[in-house]
């Protein structure tokens, strides 16, 4: 039998395409287009308030676009609520503040959208809490509340979370600039080791080091436009917009 | 020399503002109470005339309360809905409450509001039957207002009323969850109720939980209003024995004790458990 398509190709994960949010007359995003294919790791970089979080926010529709298509795996992003509720299963979100249930313990925190949406059983949800628990290092802190924890052991089970409920992709949004600088590194590892199983990821981060060493392709957006598309080779050492040479210079200074 | 304090050290720093003296006060009148209750006469009978009340006030309460916490949430929720309709039906809902008194409404409601309930569904009825839907019709069309009775429009009118005081409780209560919390549960693929249900609703119940029981004590004390429609609450019980025997402070004392009895346990339980809140934080 010969498949058309070639298995060789990746396929595409994510695709924008023409993507504009307006609030107000806040221009936010202004034409965006973008394809990720299965397995890439994408770094965004830009300037604050350059629309990074609000692409990732419309990929998986957690903000509604004022115009554009947002496919992912095949399947496009409409106003269907219960159809959304399911692509957003495949998407995961690592927000800058963890954002983890407070009044719920760290597996409960795990578990809660596996029993809610996926309708696995309490052994079960439990069962995959505790292996993505021990992928993120810390099994130990399963029976502790978030308010316990330092912040990278947060930001850890917030990825935990987002991880059982098996995501093709996952989002991160600055998820280590909350973080005290110590702690940071136990996040990129854990980003680290997820980029090498072959997760889809797009990531906000100004992590030059995790860009250098995971990243597939980087982009730098402005003004609500990715001003350039590029490879982390090509971003440190060949940068041709005047906007990104810029901003590096700013970042890199540190 | 020592330095360890001496219990008599402590004792030399209590101040006369470090006590309680209104609750000194609260706890001698309850003293003066008992005690003429048990010596004279007058008072041991208005109080067995009274305590026939204590049962409908607290079964009033207890119920009304009940259906408010109900109605208030669904109110509160529709407060912060994007729903226009639903919205808007439950703002209507807050403001009418509040912009009229307690004792009229209370009027209103049990007086015209069940039977203009009633008709309506007695019309409703009537058109089933007409439409030949006999089974479920007729005995809407024949349900009357004595299905009604006063304790229940009482146990209506209060709940109706609470309910728009408690869904200001309740809307507030989950404007004080941070959005990211809404935000964390839809990226997981639940949906908005699923959200509020099970992330949002209990971390703003705790919040509320103090204004809650707060609102409860207010309603024992407004269920006395219900005794404008004749139902033999204690302050109804209280006015009849007043009436009839003319001995009008032993009436008013008993039931005035009898509700702050009532109000200062319950408030003591309040206090209670916003300690226990406050030390699980
Ligand atoms: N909910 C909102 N309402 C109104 N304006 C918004 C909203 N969210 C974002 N914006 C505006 O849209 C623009 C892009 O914001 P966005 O948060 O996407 O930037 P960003 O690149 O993530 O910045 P930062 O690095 O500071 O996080 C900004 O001008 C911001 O003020
Ligand atoms: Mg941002």
């Amino acid at each position: 039998m010969i498949n058309p398509h070639d298995n060789t190709e990746p396929r595409d994960m994510i695709v924008v395409k023409d993507l504009y949010k307006h609030y107000g007359h806040v221009k936010a995003l202004n034409g965006v287009n973008l394809t990720v294919k299965k397995g890439k790791v994408i770094v965004v970089i830009g300037p604050s308030g350059s629309g990074k979080s609000t692409m990732l926010r419309c990929l998986n529709h957690l903000e509604k676009p004022t115009s554009g298509e947002v496919w992912i795996d095949g399947l496009l992003l409409g106003k269907d609520e219960k159809a959304l509720n399911e692509a957003r299963t495949e998407v995961g979100m690592v927000f800058q503040l963890f954002n983890l249930f407070p009044h719920l313990s760290v597996l409960e925190n795990v578990t809660i959208a596996q029993k809610v949406v996926r309708g696995r059983s309490k052994d079960e949800a439990t069962d995959i809490a505790m292996k993505q628990l021990k992928r993120v290092g810390i099994p130990e802190k399963a029976d502790v509340f978030p308010t316990n924890l330092s912040g990278g052991q947060q930001q850890r089970v917030a990825i935990a979370r987002s991880l059982a409920m098996n995501p093709k992709i996952m989002l991160f949004d600055e998820p280590t600039s909350a973080l005290d600088p110590e702690m940071i590194k136990e996040v990129l590892d854990v980003m680290l080791d997820l980029a090498k199983e072959g997760m889809t990821m797009v990531c906000v981060t100004h992590e030059m080091g995790f860009a250098r060493s995971a990243a597939d392709e980087v982009l730098f957006m402005d003004e609500g436009l990715i001003v350039e598309h590029t490879t982390p080779h090509g971003l440190f050492n060949n940068p041709k917009e005047e906007r990104t040479k810029l901003f590096l210079s700013q970042i890199l200074q540190h | 020399m020592d330095n360890t304090p001496s219990i008599s050290d402590e004792n030399a720093g209590i101040q006369l503002k470090d006590i309680s003296w209104w609750f000194l006060a609260i706890i001698l009148i309850f003293v003066w109470a008992i005690y003429i209750f048990l010596t004279r006469e007058n008072y041991q009978e208005a109080f067995n005339f009274i305590k026939i009340g204590i049962a409908v006030t607290i079964k009033t309460s207890l119920i009304a309360y009940a259906f408010a916490v109900a109605l208030g949430l669904f109110a509160g929720l529709g407060r912060i809905s994007k729903n226009i309709f639903f919205n808007n039906l439950s703002r209507l809902y807050v403001e009418l409450i509040r912009g009229i008194p307690m004792l009229v409404l209370i009027f209103f409601i049990a007086l015209v509001g069940v039977p203009m309930f009633v008709d309506g569904i007695n019309a409703f009825g009537a058109w089933l039957v007409s439409i030949g839907l006999g089974v479920i019709g007729a005995p809407l069309s024949g349900f009357g207002n004595r299905a009604f009775t006063m304790n229940s429009r009482a146990i209506i009118a209060l709940s109706v009323t609470y309910g728009a005081f408690l869904a200001e409780i309740f809307r507030a209560g989950i404007q004080s969850i941070g959005r990211g919390q809404m935000e964390a549960g839809r990226s997981l693929g639940m949906s908005y109720g699923q959200t509020m249900r099970h992330i949002i609703l209990p971390q703003a119940v705790r919040n509320v939980l103090p204004a809650l029981a707060n609102d409860f004590v207010a309603m024992v004390k407004d269920s006395s209003l219900v005794s404008v429609l004749a139902v033999r609450d204690i302050t109804q019980v209280s006015r009849l024995y007043a009436g009839s025997t003319f001995r009008f402070r032993e009436a008013y004392i008993t039931v005035s004790v009898m509700y702050l009895t009532l109000t200062v346990v319950l408030s003591l339980l309040v206090q209670l458990m916003e300690r226990r809140l406050r030390n699980n934080d």
